[in-house]
């Protein structure tokens, strides 16, 4: 392949990333925001969050990827398209993963906030010193589902002349001809960068298990529960 | 030991029901300062729900609870009593903490620092000077050589005793124990109990322990009282109650407890 072709592979990785990291990172900040939104004492807090993850998860990535780039400039207000595509997702994304936070706080066992009020911590200090730090675990291997989706959902942009990975395929389609050839390396591709992230996660996974004294089998896929 | 203030815990008219099951019928009582009072009753006769009002787990449904003078869910404002502020409720809470059936030792936190984390961050205690109490309570426990294993990698008996090493370690006025041996086999049961006798004969603390180790009531308490169904039937020295009963109720709740063990 020439050197033309493949800085088109690389600017396309690279946006992939991009879109799937940052969708990520800002996904997670949504879920999180939900997910303890909607385990909240107060009503509206609650109602809010319900209404957030009810509705975002309804939507498609893609109708709401064209709403944000087609619908808001009519308010006068040109979003840049990376940023809509990483918001696009994230909104998405994070609607699936408050319910994840959501599950995973509600699993704490009650003994555990119990002794926490007993110490005397304040309502923020039991979520941040004893809730969350045992949530976080549970939450890291649906996490990486939803990460890998988002991975997924990254190919959409492509649709709004994003050039990410699956633009950029398309490009070299163009330029050469070689339908079949691009689109299975296509797909390797793709598979990868989801081998690449399950990696990472199972390290976090790992880590975390670790904080509690758990240790987790080893092994990329070697997903399994283990008794506290 | 003598009692100083002979109301320094005090229930008045308290009631609490879930749905139509009373659990606490209109119950007045007081524990005296530094007094050693056992709850005991058939099981669900209201003794961890008093509990678990005192450590503001549980709310009466009407009522008032005071701790030295404060009321713990009601503040005074002139003459009348309102529901308490958040505020005011933590503020009377940070006299009492509980022991409880099945330890709650945080998972996330090593021994060491379940015994510091409150001191440090709730009572604002420097670090070094949690850390060396925290040692000396844990060594008080016997486990002085465990400061950086974490809670699963301990037996039952242990993790109970680093959860008394953490309740005394924010300088309780009132400790509760909840059933603390029965999650528990009789052998590490014996080795939490010990601990618990030694706290009592070396401390001044205020106890009100919910328990069905009879011998070890009979040792530490003051006072025993007897519930049944939401009430206390009888409230008298152990020496009294477990020798010579006057209620027919607490004759046949003893001969079952001492059949049983």
């Amino acid at each position: 392949m020439s050197s033309g072709l493949m800085s088109y592979v690389w600017e396309g990785l690279g946006n992939t990333l991009l879109l799937t990291v940052f969708g990520a990172l800002l996904g997670l900040v949504f879920a999180f925001i939900a997910g303890l939104g909607r385990s909240s004492e107060r009503t509206w807090v609650r109602g809010i969050a319900m209404v957030y993850t009810e509705i975002f998860r309804g939507f498609p990535s893609l109708v709401l990827l064209f709403a944000l780039i087609f619908i808001v400039p009519t308010f006068g207000y040109q979003l840049n398209p990376l940023f809509a595509g990483i918001l696009a997702l994230a909104l998405n994304i994070g609607a699936y993963a408050a319910e994840v936070v959501r599950g995973a706080v509600k699993a704490v066992p009650p003994g555990q906030i119990e002794a926490a009020i007993a110490l005397n911590f304040t309502p923020w200090q039991r979520l941040r010193k004893v809730v969350l730090p045992q949530a976080v675990v549970a939450m890291i291997p649906p996490f990486t589902n939803n990460l890998i989706e988002l991975l997924k959902a990254t190919s959409l942009v492509s649709l709004v002349y994003i050039s990410d990975l699956t633009f950029s395929a398309q490009l070299i389609r163009a330029s050469t001809g070689e339908t079949a050839l691009v689109f299975f390396g296509l797909l390797v591709g793709y598979g990868v960068i989801a081998l690449f992230f399950t990696a990472i996660m199972k390290l976090l996974e790992r880590m975390a298990a670790r904080s509690l004294g758990r240790t987790v089998p080893s092994g990329l896929f070697g997903r399994k529960e283990v008794a506290a | 030991m003598t009692t100083t203030n002979g109301e320094f815990i005090t229930f008045d008219g308290v009631h609490k029901s879930f749905g139509k099951n009373v659990v606490l019928d209109d119950l007045s009582f007081s524990v005296g300062e530094g007094e050693r009072v056992t709850l005991i009753g058939p099981s669900g006769s209201g003794k961890t729900t008093i509990l678990r009002m005192l450590m503001t787990l549980t709310r009466p449904d009407r009522g008032t609870i005071g701790v030295d003078g404060d009321y713990l869910y009601h503040e005074k404002r002139g003459d009348q009593l309102v529901p308490a502020s958040d505020g005011h409720i933590r503020k009377v809470r940070s006299r009492i903490t509980m022991v409880f059936q099945h330890f709650n030792l945080f998972p996330n936190m090593k021994v060491l620092r379940n015994v510091t984390e409150a001191p440090i961050h709730v009572l604002g205690k420097p670090k070094d000077e949690a850390e060396a109490r925290g040692k000396e309570l844990l060594e008080l426990v016997g486990l002085g050589d465990k400061l950086d294993a974490h809670p699963s990698q301990l037996s039952g008996g242990q993790q109970q005793r680093v959860a008394i090493a953490r309740a005394l370690a924010v300088d309780p006025d009132v400790l509760l124990l909840d059933e603390v041996t029965s999650a528990l086999d009789p052998e590490l049961a014996a080795e939490v109990l010990d601990v618990l006798r030694d706290i009592a004969k070396t401390t001044d603390v205020t106890m009100l322990l919910v328990t069905h180790a009879m011998k070890f009531a009979r040792d530490v308490s003051h006072r025993v009282l007897m519930f049944n169904e939401g009430r206390i039937i009888e409230d008298a020295s152990p020496e009294q109650l477990f020798n010579e009963p006057e209620h027919e109720r607490t004759k046949s709740f003893l001969r079952s407890v001492i059949d049983e063990t």
